[in-house]
């Protein structure tokens, strides 16, 4: 515990710290989905989260979310604790989210899922519905604005009418993205947004997570494409059965001894019985 | 986005045809009471039923809660109209005191029915929310001891018509040449009723409210996760919904004059159902023809299948009431097998397929 404290060093990057995990625990019936997982997210920064299939990443996701309650210790986020708060109120306080397996919409129009994206920073009640005064006549056109800015920002509003579920694959993705930006958050949590993409869509998520960080949003990016990783986190947590194996620059994880075991042991071991 | 705002626009075609709409409207009560004026009344019941099925596409259609007991709420709005404008209790309040009364009452019961389902989705609604739906109306059938409420199940006769003044909805009335029998002024203030809230229902739908209603019914993880309360909207849903219900049962009890229990059994709830999926869950448009269809075809048949019978085989063979159902049931099971997303396809799905043509028309640029 106090090494993991300790690994962060001072004045590493500028940024002060936006999100700060400690000693997260999570257990499924005999399962330890997470055991002691703490680490700090720095403002602006591309913080990535790797580990072998199972090793609890998206677990971390649902209790940062409030979709489960932790078992032990607490998020702090912005100055304030999250412990106990309900997903929508995890967004309000500003993070956003996208899905391992995507959860857009699928009936709704590509516009109309970003543009309820917008429902937590915006206002209008049943009253406003119904009597459509000039203050809700013009946050609708602000909603539909922004929302439309936003597949812009993303690439997708050329398909801005089309249902979410007859979008291409990588669009879904992006759109998820787009739905998540709407909501103005200031943590973006993106859950493996490369899954099932090809080279060229690939490399232009890149470059959208970098447009995003240049926009002044820290992002927590869950993937498995290494290139990927190494190439846009500024810092890595690698989790393996629940537990944080090391943390650090890009490139020092990639060489650390038990990074390789994880990801390699098994392999390794199997290819030593063969030979 | 200018492309996206001109879609909305109205062109000038749409508004003549909406005065034509208007127009025919007008006139159709006297086109049926030259058939009969058994007509006017079940048109003005087919009303009834497209306010009910308004109300209930906002819990099933908008937010996807699957209510299988909303007819409770039209029970509700019944009896309070009943009790508190009849002999029973020997009151006689007016009816623009009672129904936003039953209307209120009605979305309380919506939330009562609400706070305790909110983590219940799908069948596991649907078993409790019939449930709810029974009580109710076994309530109504038994509140007759030791206190008489209700009047059990003989229910509540003599119920008084609206009244403004001396102006009374049940009387004949002639003006302007044109003679107005209570069903006629009935049918014009239920259209009245009707087109209010079929713009709040509309105006509900394009709203922060109705799209958030809309995340609830296809994924409410995600909704939840977008900062959506959905708990709070869920319980919206409920009691707006609710109180759509209540209206429309205070209308039925001063129309018809005598309400029972038996008004408000399951197979009501079921087929108010029926008629939101008929013509297609969350589409205003769709649930209104799918009220009006089942609600007319029945009818229609009651009044064909005889006849048509004895002109073919010069007598009864099957019973009109047997083979009324018959075909209706086929009916259903030919919609839902030929068109399962109802009669009239989304809005969100048309405006897919209009962007679609426009690209294609246009040049590439």
């Amino acid at each position: 515990m106090s090494a993991l404290v300790a690994s962060v060093e001072p004045g590493v990057a500028a940024g002060e710290v936006l999100l700060r995990a400690e000693g997260i625990g999570k257990r499924f019936g005999g399962v330890h989905a997470l055991s002691d997982v703490s680490f700090d997210i720095r403002r602006g920064e591309i913080y990535g989260l790797i580990g072998p299939n199972g090793a609890g990443k998206t677990s971390l996701f649902n209790v940062l979310t409030g979709i489960y309650p932790a078992d032990a210790g607490r998020f702090v986020f912005d100055g304030a604790p999250l412990a106990g708060l309900k997903p929508n109120d995890v967004a309000a306080r500003g993070i956003a989210r996208t899905f391992q397996n995507i959860r857009l919409f699928a009936n709704l129009s590509a516009l109309e899922n970003v543009m309820i994206g917008r429902h937590v920073r915006t206002r209008a009640g049943v009253f406003g519905a119904i009597f459509r005064n000039a203050g809700t006549l013009e946050e609708e056109r602000a909603i539909e604005k922004r929302a439309y800015e936003l597949l812009e920002f993303v690439g997708v509003h050329r398909r801005a009418n089309d249902l979410a579920r007859h979008l291409p694959y990588g669009d879904q993705r992006r759109l998820e993205i787009a739905r998540a930006l709407a909501t103005d958050p200031k943590l973006l949590a993106l859950d493996e947004p490369a899954a099932g993409m090809n080279a060229t869509e690939t490399a232009a998520l890149r470059a959208l997570l970098d447009a995003i960080r240049r926009a002044g949003i820290t992002i927590l990016l869950i993937e498995h494409d290494m290139k990927l990783v190494m190439s846009v986190c500024d810092r890595v947590l690698v989790l393996d059965y629940g537990r944080r194996i090391a943390e650090g620059p890009a490139g020092e994880v990639q060489k650390d001894e038990k990074v390789i075991q994880a990801y390699l042991g098994g392999e390794v071991s199997l290819n030593l019985k063969g030979a | 986005m200018d492309a996206l705002l001109a879609l909305r626009r109205q062109p000038a075609a749409t508004r003549v045809g909406m005065i034509v709409i208007a127009l025919a409207l007008a006139a159709l009560p006297f086109a049926l009471a030259s058939v009969g004026t058994a007509w006017v009344r079940i048109t003005n019941l087919a009303i009834l039923f497209v306010l009910l099925s308004l109300g209930l596409n906002i819990v099933v259609g908008f937010a996807g809660l699957l209510d299988l007991g909303y007819i409770a709420f039209y029970a509700v709005g019944a009896y309070v109209y009943a009790l508190l404008a009849s002999p029973h209790f020997n009151l006689h309040w007016p009816f623009w005191v009672i129904l936003p009364l039953g209307a209120m009452l009605a979305c309380f019961f919506g939330v009562l029915l609400g706070t305790p389902t909110l983590k219940l989705r799908g069948d596991y609604l649907a078993i409790v929310t019939l449930g709810f739906g029974e009580i109710i109306r076994i309530f109504m059938n038994n509140l007759s001891q030791p206190v008489n409420i209700t009047n059990g199940p003989q229910g509540i006769t003599l119920i008084d018509p609206f009244r403004i003044g001396s102006f009374s909805f049940a009387q004949p009335q002639t003006f302007a040449g044109l003679n107005f029998s209570g069903p006629v002024k009935y049918y014009y203030l239920l259209l009245v009723v009707l087109l209010a809230v079929i713009v709040l229902n509309l105006r509900l739908q394009n709203s922060r409210i109705g799209r958030a209603w809309e995340a609830i019914r296809e994924d409410e993880v995600a909704a939840r996760a977008m900062g959506i309360n959905t708990r709070n909207l869920k319980l919206l849903a409920f009691a707006m919904g609710a109180s759509f219900g209540g209206v429309a049962g205070g209308m039925f009890s001063a129309i018809q004059g005598f309400i029972s229990p038996e008004s408000f059994v399951l197979v009501e709830s079921i087929n108010v159902l029926a008629m939101v999926v008929l013509g297609g869950m969350g589409n205003i448009w769709g649930v209104i023809l799918g009220a009006l269809l089942l609600s007319f075809v029945p009818e229609v048949l009651r009044y064909t299948v005889g006849p048509v019978q004895q002109q073919v085989f010069g007598r009864t063979i099957i019973d009109p009431e047997v083979i009324r159902m018959l075909l209706f049931g086929f009916t259903l099971v030919l919609m839902m097998l030929f068109r399962p997303a109802g009669i009239l396809p989304s809005a969100t799905r048309k405006r897919e397929l209009e962007t679609r043509r426009a690209a294609a028309a246009a040049p590439a640029v």
